[in-house]
């Protein structure tokens, strides 16, 4: 099967181990991985601190980026919510089609569907008019929903011999309904102990601009996070979301508690074999050390890539 | 103390959060008293295996009349007047207190009792009242205590919610003597001494005061029939004993028929109190014998805000609280935070729509929020709050250096050349990134680490290494 990493700018710009762990791990699993190069953001900080003009063309790079593939992988619960439930509200609010009576339930269950363009009306709502890409783009996928749901593997043949307590994101909690999915790829990791993290679904305090915006409560939010955190003996705390973990992992670090903060797919990567397991960045740590040494040694620094990912518009 | 005027030049919200965060005492009050309620709603809402339809159904019920507004409130009009009421309505604040101020000067009367009321708080009544030398009573226990402590409210429910018990009896002993009945002289804190107190206290009241203003939590166009739900019973009393009643109600408050009250009367009690059902639940059409009866409408704003489509759903809002119970912000930073009768998540996006966004503090309202969902999930109207809150970050005023640096972001997010080149640079610069951030980003660092640049981006990596396979 072939599919399209959408690695998130903050996962290529500060977490290049968590693309390199999708990457291993999907290959593992017997997926034909690409990285459109000219992917760069799907506009989540623009059209959620306001800046409309600057996410709706963020948002529509993305889907003729993508628009070829089948299916599209996001390590990220985050913007694979922006891209499958923002979208299409943008799309309608373009379109002057939000009646505000349409009959779609969002409280509902899990629904792992949707448009890479994200221009696909709901059930009931008006179709949006032709130039707004109207047509069905691919398939996107947060990386839970891909394992369990198109390829149905539960157990992804990892090792990880930690004691490990798993973080619900929002907007992989409320916003794409991940329920137990990431829970049950966590438990079929061998030598992995998972504990549960009370209150875990109250939100950690990040929320993009928020955190800068409102630090106060921010920080606030984030110190019961991380008391919770303490309390349950973790060495890891694992989450789908690395701007999130940048958050919590950010206020553990200055807290000095030694807790560590790991991508799911860093986890599901990680094997027995060392190569693989430092390959796949088992050890946040030890992958940027990797990538350090591998950078270094290639002082050639290629702009290829740069060119052809340059869209030509 | 209520009304918008009371809130005028109030700092933005991150100011007055930062300043509540402090507030150790309040954040044990609110991190208790939001957990119980939630608690509560929780289990009540799961008995119901057709929440999900309810919800659906009170979400079309109240769109349905909203677009169908105008029709229905002149069916309402028809309805109160035809049972021996009087209609007037009202544009805004002004025009409402006008209103409302020579309806009790034409009764003689320099005292009146009040049933718990948001619309009233929302135009400051009891201030516009007290100018015209009438004392309006708070006769709901967590109003009264307000009232008493010259405090806003702070909670849509509990509006005494940052008071603890020991406070409660403070400003009972120093407080009620002025206002009427004295607290005894032993009170102690015993929430069933504290409530007898105020029963006694305000049975008095009721007992002498011959005009009552209330709102209304529905209104059905259908009959004219107004209806309030409520604990105590003292709303009940207001209701009933006095001579003559003023009820004053956001235009938005109205339902077709009494078939589609069945619908609010299960979401209601539910998300609010925790309850199956509410212990008074009182409704009224038109004047009773004896009594003379006056429904106020009032608009303030709301049928701008019915303008905006995607704005419009905040106007579902059933005022039920279940949004602030469930809100980590609001958990965090106490209700007097938002600056406005209407706090939490539903404040959030009503005051700045209802106000305007011209003042620092209600632009800063649509940004309270770390858009976790939790509101929109337990909302029994399924006001889609973020998005909301999204929406109107879309309208407000943004920071000039904001501004730059997310034109800068999105200018550099453009051409992923320039993404690539952004990455090096910040990747040969990873060395000389400060522990601590200067100006606005400093509220990163304040608290938090900031996560190691790595030497090289993901994008660099596939090219270097063909995706890994070289
Ligand atoms: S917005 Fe929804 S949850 Fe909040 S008070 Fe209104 S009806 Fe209740």
């Amino acid at each position: 099967m072939r599919v399209a990493l959408f690695v998130t700018c903050v996962n290529d710009t500060l977490f290049p181990g968590t693309g390199q762990a999708v990457v291993t791990l999907l290959r593992r699993l017997g997926c034909d991985v690409d990285f459109p190069t000219a992917q760069t953001c799907c506009g989540q900080m623009h059209l959620n601190t306001g800046y409309l003009a600057e996410g709706r063309r963020l948002a529509r790079h993305f889907a003729d980026v993508f628009a070829g593939y089948d299916a599209v992988v996001v390590p990220s619960g985050s913007c694979a919510a922006m891209v499958r439930e923002q979208y299409p509200k943008l799309a309608r609010a373009a379109s002057g089609g939000h009646g505000g009576h349409g009959g779609h339930e969002t409280g509902g269950g899990p629904v792992p569907s949707g448009a890479a363009g994200g221009y696909e009306p709901r059930a009931g709502e008006p179709a949006p008019p032709a130039g707004e890409s109207a047509e069905a783009g691919p398939r996107v996928y947060e990386l839970s929903e891909f394992l369990l749901d198109v390829l149905g593997a539960e157990d992804v043949g990892a090792y990880f011999p930690h004691r490990v307590t798993y973080h619900p994101t929002c907007h992989s909690l409320r916003g794409l309904r991940l329920g137990d999915r990431p829970l049950r790829l966590l438990e079929r990791v061998r030598g992995l102990e998972l504990v549960p993290l009370p209150e875990s679904e109250e939100c950690c305090g990040f929320g993009g601009t928020f955190a800068v915006k409102n630090p106060a409560v921010s920080a606030a939010m984030c110190a019961d996070k991380v008391r919770n955190i303490m309390d349950t003996g973790a060495e890891v705390v694992c989450a789908t979301d690395n701007s999130c973990l940048m958050h919590i992992g950010g206020t553990l670090r200055r807290q000095r508690t030694g807790v560590r903060t790991m991508h799911l797919a860093e986890i599901l990567a990680a094997t027995e074999d060392p190569a693989g397991t430092a390959a796949a960045g088992a050890a946040r740590g030890v992958a940027e050390d990797a990538a350090t040494t591998a950078g270094e040694d290639g002082a050639v620094t290629r702009d290829d890539g740069a060119v052809t990912g340059e869209d030509g518009r | 103390m209520s009304g918008n005027a009371a809130f005028l030049g109030m700092p933005a919200f991150p100011r007055n959060a930062a300043a509540a965060v402090q507030d150790s005492q309040l954040r044990f009050n609110l991190r208790k008293a939001t957990r119980t309620i939630r608690g509560r709603r929780a289990s009540v809402v799961a008995e119901l295996p057709d929440w999900a339809e309810l919800r659906a159904a009170g979400r079309q019920i109240k769109d349905h009349t909203l677009r169908n507004l105008d029709r229905y409130l002149l069916q309402l009009e028809e309805a109160v007047t035809a049972a021996g009421g009087h209609v007037h309505w009202a544009a805004d604040a002004a025009e409402a207190n006008r209103i409302v101020t020579g309806l009790v000067r034409a009764t003689g009367e320099t005292s009146v009792v009040k049933v718990k009321s948001m619309a009233t708080q929302e135009i400051g009544l009891n201030e516009a009242l007290g100018r015209a030398g009438v004392t309006a009573y708070e006769t709901d226990l967590a109003e009264l205590i307000v009232q008493l402590g010259d405090d806003w409210p702070s909670h849509i429910l509990v509006p005494a919610i940052h008071r603890n018990r020991s406070e409660i009896r403070e400003i009972f002993r120093a407080k009620m003597a002025a206002w009427g009945r004295p607290a005894p002289g032993e009170l102690t804190d015993d929430p069933r001494a504290l409530a007898e107190a105020a029963r006694l206290h305000l049975r008095e009241r009721f007992l002498s005061t011959k005009v009552a203003i209330s709102g209304a939590n529905f209104m059905i166009a259908e009959t004219g029939t107004l209806v309030v739900l409520e604990s105590e019973g003292n709303g009940r009393m207001c209701l009933t004993l006095p001579e003559t009643l003023i009820s004053v109600v956001g235009i938005e408050k109205l339902l077709p028929t009494w078939r589609d009250l069945e619908v609010f009367l299960q979401l209601l009690p539910r998300s609010s109190t925790g309850e199956r059902m509410n212990p008074y639940t009182s409704t009224w059409t038109g004047a009773a014998e004896g009594q003379e009866f006056h429904l106020v409408l009032l608009d303030n704003g709301r049928t701008r805000v019915l303008a905006d489509e995607v704005g419009r759903q905040a106007l579902r809002c059933i005022r039920c609280s279940a949004c602030l119970n469930v809100c980590p912000v609001y958990e965090r930073a106490g209700g007097h935070a938002y600056g406005s009768v209407y706090p939490g998540p539903i404040g959030a996006i009503l005051t700045p729509q209802l106000r305007g966004m011209a003042s620092e503090l209600d632009a800063s309202l649509p940004y309270a929020s770390s858009l976790c969902g939790a509101c929109f999930d337990v909302c029994p109207v399924a006001i889609d709050i973020p998005e909301v809150l999204v929406h109107l970050r879309g309208k407000a005023r943004h920071p000039r250096a904001e501004r730059l640096g997310m034109r800068a972001a999105g200018w550099v997010f453009d051409r992923p050349a320039r993404l690539a080149g952004a990455q090096r640079l910040a990747g040969r610069l990873r060395r000389f990134v400060p522990g601590r951030l200067p100006g606005p980003l400093a509220a990163w660092t304040d608290t938090r680490d900031l996560p190691d640049i790595p030497a090289e981006s993901f994008r660099d990596w596939w090219n270097r290494t063909n995706g890994g396979t070289r």
